[in-house]
């Protein structure tokens, strides 16, 4: 294959591995953020101590932590039916990544916020604030560079789950280095489509941290 | 009862039990206080005594486990949620550590107790610069915390704790983390503000020098239990629980090991001039003076500190000794260590 129809194969790869991956992440995020300030407020002796819930929760949690995504995939097929409208394609993809990012992602925030000094959390007590007051002004704002970390390895790692899309009929990086290298043995193609996974992961992961770092205004 | 004789913080039969069963803790046992208007009221006590404790009571960051703490005549016990929360506006507190918010620029740190209480954004910056400038950190409104020293941090904190416009100013420790200058400013400041605001103040140390300096009344806690309170200089000059001792450097631990039991402690309360005493008196006598300890401080020209001088053996030179101190107008008096 000629390298012009190589780049048009992997160019549309990067453009579906994409789409998936970062509507993905905004849903998981849409749900794993408020949970896991919930992970963490309920704990014992947190602003809102819950500990029943926070149990509860946490097993959840581990438990579709748990699951390996190719069995969440297929074990999701009617409830994909009924909220993508079908079970199979790239588009349909998003929604097992989701159900299966969200918890991650809470686990991710839950530790963010941990790392939040308790004595910042008094001092806002102390002020007079109201729990909603605490989670907006103090603990997210504060554990601001550690949430963009934990993002940056959200996406790569959501990035990386893409490539079993095609399980599901789904396109992407990850469908094209499997059909062309395992069943075509087009290895030009598969390299191409692999290091153009690697590359994505990369740029996320340095965008990331020069964020973080110019977010993190803790050091002098 | 008028305005300005109704005391501002009440505390009475406060007791307060971390834990339960074979863990239980007894931080407080049957605490009564009552701290004036106006006062800078020093609490003074070792490393677990409670004081702690008993100052996040005041504004209910812990829950007593017995007892009513009354602030401005109003029981705050039953206060929840909304009630709650305005009454932590008019008690401000400060920390050892200041807390600060380390994402935020000096200036949203002190704006914030505004934006809680829904002030307009022209008033709150207008407010924050004047804040800052009582503390003397205008030109560091948009620094970061971490670009600040510890003394300019305690200000900041500070001036975020004033922005409620409180009535009561609580001190944990807040001098603590500070070198002996800086600590020296920061009691300035908070004596500043507490002449020209009229903020009742609690501070909290394990610091003699601080409750010295600016405080007025003094409470002693030591094992969850107050032990000694009133004024600064009568607590200072007749300390009579041994706490309270070994806190003011009385007994110290030094003096135990050579097995002294007895000594003559002199207090310098600020009252004496600014001369060589203890030469002069052994000139003046002929008798030789053993000096076991001496802690003193130089503040405004004027001596405050102690001196423990060792007892002669006899009863005659024991008189001749107290005495002739006394004549030359210092306070005396004659300890026992042990
Ligand atoms: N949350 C808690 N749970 C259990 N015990 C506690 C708790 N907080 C304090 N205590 C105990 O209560 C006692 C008083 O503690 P507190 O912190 O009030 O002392 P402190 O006088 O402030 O000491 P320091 O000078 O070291 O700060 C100590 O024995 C301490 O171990
Ligand atoms: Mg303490």
């Amino acid at each position: 294959m000629t390298m012009d129809k190589i780049w048009v194969l992997v160019r549309q790869g990067i453009l579906d591995t994409a789409y998936m991956t970062f509507p993905s992440t905004f849903f998981a995020y849409l749900l794993g953020l408020p949970l896991g300030v919930l992970l963490v407020i309920s704990q014992k002796g947190h602003i809102r101590a819950m500990p029943t819930l926070n149990t509860v929760l946490g097993a959840v949690i581990n438990f579709l932590r748990s699951i390996p995504f190719l069995i969440l995939l297929v074990m999701l097929f009617p409830v994909t039916r009924v909220v993508m409208g079908t079970a199979i394609g790239t588009r349909s993809i998003i929604f097992p990544l989701v159900i299966s990012a969200f918890p991650y992602v809470a686990r991710m925030v839950e530790g963010s916020l941990k790392e939040v000094d308790p004595g910042l959390i008094e001092a806002a007590q102390s002020m007079g604030m109201s729990t909603f007051q605490i989670i907006r002004k103090v603990l997210l704002p504060e554990a601001l560079p550690s949430l963009v970390n934990g993002a940056a390895i959200c996406i790569t790692t959501i990035l990386a789950y893409t490539a079993m899309a095609g399980a599901a009929g789904g396109d992407g990086l990850g469908k094209i280095a499997i059909t062309y290298g395992l069943n075509r043995r087009e290895y030009g193609v598969m390299y191409a489509a692999s290091i153009a996974l690697v590359v994505m992961v990369q740029i996320i992961q340095i965008l990331g941290n020069i964020l973080t770092n110019a977010l993190d205004h803790r050091k002098r | 009862m008028s305005e300005s004789t109704r005391p501002m913080i009440q505390i009475q039969g406060l007791t307060k039990i971390y834990g339960s069963g074979a863990s239980q803790v007894t931080a407080l046992q049957d605490v009564n206080l009552t701290v004036n208007r106006g006062d800078i009221h020093g609490i003074i006590g070792m490393s677990g005594a409670g004081k702690s404790t008993l100052i996040r009571c005041i504004n209910r960051l812990d829950t007593p486990t017995e007892g009513r703490i009354l602030i401005d005549g109003q029981n705050i016990m039953d206060l929840k949620g909304a009630q709650l929360r305005a009454m932590r506006r008019r008690v401000s507190m400060i920390f050892q550590q200041f807390n600060l918010l380390m994402q935020k620029t000096v200036a949203r740190n002190v704006r914030i107790p505004l934006e809680i209480a829904g002030v307009s954004r022209k008033e709150a910056d207008d407010r924050v610069k004047e804040l800052l400038k009582i503390v003397g950190l205008e030109h560091k409104a948009r620094a970061y915390p971490a670009q600040l020293s510890g003394g300019q941090k305690q200000r900041v904190a500070i001036a975020r704790a004033l922005a409620s416009d409180p009535e009561v100013l609580l001190s944990d420790e807040a001098t603590s983390a500070l070198d002996p200058m800086t600590t020296q400013s920061i009691l300035a400041l908070l004596q500043d503000i507490n002449q020209r605001m009229g903020i009742t103040i609690i501070i909290i140390t394990h610091e003699m020098a601080v409750i010295r300096q600016i405080c007025n009344q003094v409470t002693i806690i030591d094992g969850g239990v107050i032990v000694e309170e009133g004024s600064v200089d009568e607590v200072f000059t007749h300390t009579r629980s041994s706490a309270g001792r070994r806190l003011f450097g009385i007994i110290k631990d030094e003096i135990k090991e050579d097995e002294i039991t007895e000594a003559l402690r002199i207090v310098f309360d600020g009252t004496t001039r600014n001369e060589p005493l203890i030469s002069s008196f052994i000139l003046k006598s002929g008798m030789p003076v053993n000096i076991l300890s001496a802690d003193m401080h130089r503040i405004g020209g004027k001596a405050y500190g102690q001196m423990l001088l060792s007892l002669p053996e006899s009863y005659a030179d024991r008189e001749k000794l107290t005495n002739g101190l006394r004549e030359m107008g210092l306070t005396v008096e004659e300890v026992h260590t042990s």
